[in-house]
C-alpha cells in the first residue's frame, strides 16, 4: 500500500508541475480568461483577444516577480 | 484539421527539447558507467513510455472532439506558457548556449552483470523526460486528428537526436535547448489557445490561418520581453559593478 500511496503522489506532483509549473498565479488567470472567454461567448459577445492578451501579460508580471525575487532562469 | 506538416514539425521540436536531456544523460552514464546497461536502460524506459502513449491515445480518443479540445487546449496553453516565459528568461539571460553534461559516479561499477545503477539513471532519465512529451504528443496528435503523424514526429526526433549524440560527441550539448525550448513553447502556447477557444464555441475569423496570426502576436512578446529582460540584466551588472 505505501508503494501505491507514493505512486499516486508522484504523479500528482508531475501532473501539478506538468499543468502549473512554478507559478501557479499564471494557471490561475489564464484558466479565469478561459472561463471568462466561454460565458461571454454564450452572450454572443466575441473575446478571442483576451485569452492572448492575459497570457502575454502574465507571462510579463512573472518574469517581473522572478526578477524581483532574484531567481535563476 | 491540422496540416500533417505542422503536427510533424510542431511535435518534433517538443520532443527535440526533452530529447536533448534524455540523450546528455544516457550518453553521460553510458559513457561512465558503461554501455550496456546504460541502453537497456534507456530502452526500458522507452517501452514504459509507449505504453503511456497507447492508454492515454486511447483515452482521450473516446472523448467527444468539443470537450477535448477545450480540456486539451487549456493543457498546451499552460503548459506551453510554462516553456514560454523560461525560454524568455534563459534566453536573455545565457544567450544560445547549449545544457552542461550531468556528473555521474563511475568508481563503483561491478566488473561484470548488470550495472543497476546505470539502469536506473538511463531508465529515469528517458521516463522523467520523455513523460512530458508523451502527454504533450498524445494531446497535439488527439486535438490535431493525426496521433499517429504526432508519435511518428516525436520518435523522428528521438532517433536524430540520439544519432547525433553517438556519432558527434559534444554536438548535442552544444544545441541551443532554451531557443528551442521558447520557439516550442511559443508553438504550443498558440495551438492550445486557437484549440482552446475554438472548443469555447469562439470562431476564429480567418480559421486556421488564425495560428499563424497567433505565433505573430506570441512570438513579438517573446522578443519585446527579451530586450526588456536583457536591459534589466545589464543594469544589475552595472550597479554591481
Amino acid at each position: 500500500m505505501p508503494v501505491i500511496g507514493s505512486a499516486v503522489v508522484g504523479a500528482g506532483r508531475f501532473l501539478y508541475r506538468f499543468i502549473v509549473g512554478d507559478d501557479w498565479r499564471v494557471a490561475l488567470v489564464v484558466l479565469i480568461a478561459l472561463a471568462g472567454t466561454g460565458v461571454l461567448q454564450g452572450e454572443h459577445i466575441s473575446a478571442l483577444w483576451l485569452v492572448p492578451l492575459v497570457a502575454i501579460v502574465m507571462t510579463g508580471i512573472s518574469l517581473r516577480r522572478s526578477a524581483l525575487k532574484g531567481e535563476k532562469a | 484539421m491540422t496540416g500533417a506538416g505542422v503536427v510533424l514539425l510542431t511535435t518534433f521540436l517538443a520532443s527535440s527539447v526533452e530529447a536533448i536531456e534524455m540523450v546528455v544523460i544516457v550518453l553521460g552514464v553510458g559513457a561512465t558507467r558503461g554501455w550496456r546497461s546504460a541502453l537497456i536502460g534507456a530502452a526500458s524506459g522507452f517501452v514504459l513510455l509507449a505504453v503511456i502513449v497507447a492508454v492515454l491515445g486511447l483515452t482521450l480518443a473516446a472523448i467527444p472532439i468539443g470537450p477535448l479540445r477545450v480540456l486539451v487546449g487549456a493543457l498546451l496553453l499552460l503548459f506551453g506558457l510554462q516553456w514560454f516565459r523560461k525560454g524568455i528568461a534563459r534566453v536573455a539571460e545565457r544567450g544560445l548556449v547549449g545544457m552542461r553534461e550531468p556528473e555521474v559516479q563511475e568508481s563503483d561499477v561491478p566488473a561484470s552483470g548488470m550495472d543497476w545503477v546505470a539502469f536506473l539513471l538511463s531508465f529515469k532519465g528517458v521516463v522523467l523526460e520523455g513523460l512530458e512529451i508523451a502527454l504533450i504528443v498524445v494531446s497535439f496528435g488527439v486535438s490535431a486528428g493525426q496521433l499517429g503523424l504526432s508519435v511518428v514526429g516525436a520518435v523522428a526526433a528521438v532517433v536524430v537526436i540520439g544519432g547525433t549524440g553517438f556519432a558527434l560527441k559534444g554536438v548535442v550539448t552544444s544545441i541551443p535547448r532554451s531557443l528551442l525550448q521558447l520557439v516550442v513553447g511559443t508553438l504550443l502556447t498558440s495551438f492550445g489557445t486557437f484549440w482552446a477557444l475554438e472548443g469555447l464555441g469562439v470562431s476564429w475569423p480567418q480559421s486556421d490561418l488564425d495560428i499563424v496570426a497567433l505565433l505573430v502576436v506570441y512570438g513579438l512578446a517573446a522578443v519585446s520581453y527579451i530586450g526588456l529582460e536583457r536591459r534589466r540584466i545589464h543594469h544589475v551588472a552595472i550597479e554591481v559593478a
